[in-house]
C-alpha cells in the first residue's frame, strides 16, 4: 500500500459524461450530490474538468457521435483511474439496443469497473455502487473496508 | 473589434448533457450564436417502427427521464386517435395527477439548476431537496421515481390506492409553504432581480415568429396552453389559472415557472379529492389503419406525437416533436445583443432539454463538404474574377 492509494481513495473526485442518456440517470447523480443523500460525506465532489477527476460516471446508450470523444476523455484521464457504468443503457444499450445509432455497449469501448444497474437507479445503488468500488480498491491495496 | 469564438461544450461543466455552442463575441458582446446537436441522438422514432403499441409507450418513456410522462401521455393520445377509444373517467384523473407531478419536480429541477448557474447553490439545495419530496409522492402513487411507467393505450397500468390517497394529500401540502419561502427567497432578492430583469427579451412578435411554446411564449404575453387551449385528460373538470406574463425576460420566465408550480399543487389536491370510482382501462382489440395525432402541455410546453397505422400492430410512423425544438431558436433573439456572462442564464432559461429534441438530429459529414455564408461569398467572387480574366478584364 504505497501512499498514493491511500490518498486516492480518501477522496475520489468524479466527472460525469452523458453519452446520450435520457437525463435520468444524470438527474439520479445530481440527487446524490444534494442534501437528502449527500455523497460529499464520503469525500466525493463533482468535478468541472476530467483533468482533475479520479472516476469516470458514465451514463446513456454510447452513441455513434460519442464514442471518439468517451475514448479521449479517457485517455486524459490521470491515473490511478476508475470508470463506474450508470444505468441499464451503460451496461447493456437497455432499450436502445436495436437502435441504429448505438452500437457498441460502454465496456466494449473504455474498461469499466463498476455496473450499476437501473433504468434509472435509485440513489442509494449509486452510493452501494461507489463504496463497492473503494472496497475493491482497498482489497487489492490490502487496506481495511469502509 | 477583433471577433472572437467562444466554444461552450460539448462535455462542458455547466450543462447537464452533451451538446454545442458557439458563441461569437466582440468583446463583451454576444453577436452570433450557433448550436450542433446529435451527442445524445439514439433513433428513437425509428426504433419505435419495430416495437409494438404497448412496447413503444415505454419506449417513449425515455425520451428524456425529465418528461418521462409528457411523451407516454401525447403517444397515448395519438393512438387513442387514431382509434378512436377515450381513456375512462379515472384513469384521466390519474394521468392528470401524474402529468402535474411531473411539472412540478420538473420546475423545481430548473429552478435549482438556474440558481446554480447564477451562483446561488444555496437555491439549488434548497430546491434539489424540496424536489425529494415530489418524488417521493411520485414512487407512492406509481412505485417508481422517475420511470413512472404507468401509462397504456386506452388507460393507465396502476390504479391509486384510496389509502395512499391521505399520505399523498398530507405530503403536498407540507410542501406548500417551503415553496411559499423559495418563492420569497427567489422573487424578492435585489440581486437576482438585477442579474435575470431585462435579460434575454424575447418580445411577443418574437416569440410568436419563432413559434415559441410553453413556460417561454407565456413569459412574453402569449396566452397559450395546451391544457386551456384544447383540454385533455381531466384539465377541464378542474378549477386552474393559465399563468401569463408580458415582459419575456429571464426573470418572467422565473416567475412563471414558481406559479405554475402552485397550480399543480392545486390540481393535484382537487383531482385527489374529486378521483372517479370506476375502471382504469379500456379493452382495446385491434388497430385499423390510419393515423393519429396527440398534443399535451409538457413542463417546458407543447410536446406533439403522430403515429400512423397501417392495421398491424406496429406502428409504420411515429413522429415526435418535443417542446425545445421550438424553443432553441428563441435564443438568436435573446442571447445576442447581450454580454458574455449572461449567455449561460439565457440559454438555461427556456429549460432546454436536448434528449427530448434530438428525435430528427441526423446529419452525416462524412465526405460531405459543410458550406458557411462567407464561403458561398467568396465562391461567388472568385467566379465572377475568373470571368473576368477569361474575357480579358483585369
Amino acid at each position: 500500500m504505497g501512499i498514493l492509494d491511500d490518498a486516492f481513495l480518501k477522496s475520489l473526485w468524479v466527472f460525469h459524461l452523458a453519452t446520450g442518456s435520457c437525463n435520468n440517470c444524470d438527474i439520479e447523480i445530481l440527487d446524490c450530490l444534494t442534501p437528502r443523500h449527500d455523497i460529499e460525506r464520503f469525500g466525493m465532489l463533482l468535478t468541472g474538468s476530467i483533468k482533475h477527476a479520479d472516476v469516470l460516471l458514465v451514463t446513456g446508450a454510447v452513441n455513434r457521435q460519442c464514442i471518439p470523444r468517451i475514448k479521449r476523455l479517457y485517455e486524459q484521464m490521470p491515473q490511478p483511474r476508475l470508470v463506474v457504468a450508470i444505468g441499464e443503457c451503460a451496461l447493456s444499450r437497455g432499450v436502445f439496443i436495436h437502435s441504429y445509432n448505438c452500437p457498441l455497449p460502454l465496456d466494449h469501448v473504455i474498461p469499466v469497473d463498476v455496473y450499476i444497474p437501473g433504468c434509472p437507479p435509485r440513489p442509494e445503488a449509486i452510493i452501494a455502487g461507489l463504496v463497492k468500488l473503494i472496497d475493491q480498491r482497498k482489497a487489492q491495496t490490502g487496506q481495511a473496508k469502509v | 473589434m477583433p471577433r472572437t469564438i467562444v466554444p461552450i461544450g460539448p462535455y462542458h461543466p455547466l450543462q447537464e448533457e452533451p451538446e454545442f455552442f458557439i458563441l461569437t463575441v466582440e468583446g463583451e458582446t454576444v453577436v452570433d450564436i450557433d448550436l450542433q446537436i446529435g451527442y445524445n441522438h439514439r433513433g428513437i422514432e425509428k426504433l419505435s417502427e419495430r416495437k409494438t403499441y404497448d412496447q413503444v409507450t415505454f419506449v417513449v418513456e425515455r425520451v428524456c427521464g425529465i418528461c418521462s410522462t409528457s411523451h407516454p401521455f401525447a403517444y397515448t393520445q395519438a393512438v387513442e386517435d387514431l382509434i378512436s377509444v377515450e381513456a375512462p373517467p379515472r384513469a384521466k384523473f390519474i394521468r392528470t395527477i401524474i402529468a402535474e407531478g411531473e411539472r412540478l419536480h420538473s420546475h423545481l429541477l430548473w429552478l435549482g439548476l438556474a440558481g446554480h448557474f447564477l451562483g446561488y447553490n444555496t437555491i439549488f439545495m434548497w430546491a434539489w431537496k424540496l424536489r425529494e419530496e415530489i418524488l417521493d409522492v411520485m414512487e407512492i402513487l406509481s412505485g417508481n421515481r422517475n420511470n413512472y411507467a404507468m401509462f397504456k393505450v386506452g388507460g393507465v397500468w396502476r390504479d391509486i390506492q384510496a389509502q395512499d390517497i391521505p399520505q399523498v394529500l398530507k405530503k403536498i401540502e407540507s410542501i406548500i409553504p417551503t415553496l411559499e419561502k423559495l418563492k420569497k427567497a427567489v422573487i424578492d432578492d435585489p440581486v437576482l432581480h438585477a442579474r435575470t430583469k431585462g435579460i434575454g427579451i424575447l418580445s411577443k412578435e418574437a416569440a410568436i415568429d419563432y413559434g415559441a411554446v410553453g413556460p417561454t411564449a407565456r413569459a412574453s404575453g402569449v396566452d397559450r396552453d395546451i391544457r386551456k387551449n384544447c383540454p385533455y385528460g381531466a384539465y377541464d373538470q378542474i378549477d386552474w389559472d393559465m399563468i401569463v406574463t408580458q415582459n419575456g425576460d429571464v426573470f418572467d420566465k422565473v416567475v412563471i415557472r414558481i406559479n405554475e408550480m402552485f397550480e399543480s399543487i392545486k390540481i393535484i389536491q382537487q383531482c385527489l379529492a374529486r378521483l372517479p370510482q370506476g375502471p382504469i382501462d379500456c379493452v382495446i382489440k385491434d388497430i385499423p389503419p390510419g393515423e393519429g395525432i396527440g398534443h399535451i402541455e409538457a413542463p417546458r410546453g407543447e410536446c406533439f406525437h403522430y403515429v400512423r397505422s397501417d392495421g398491424t400492430n406496429r406502428p409504420v410512423r411515429h413522429k415526435i416533436r418535443a417542446p425545445t425544438f421550438m424553443n432553441l431558436p428563441t435564443f438568436k433573439e435573446t442571447v445576442i445583443g447581450g454580454t458574455i456572462s449572461d449567455a449561460a442564464i439565457v440559454l438555461a432559461a427556456i429549460d432546454p432539454c436536448y434528449c427530448c429534441t434530438e428525435r430528427m438530429a441526423v446529419r452525416n459529414r462524412k465526405g460531405q463538404t459543410l458550406w458557411t455564408g462567407e464561403d458561398l461569398i467568396r465562391l461567388s467572387q472568385e467566379k465572377t474574377a475568373q470571368i473576368k480574366t477569361q474575357m480579358g478584364q483585369s
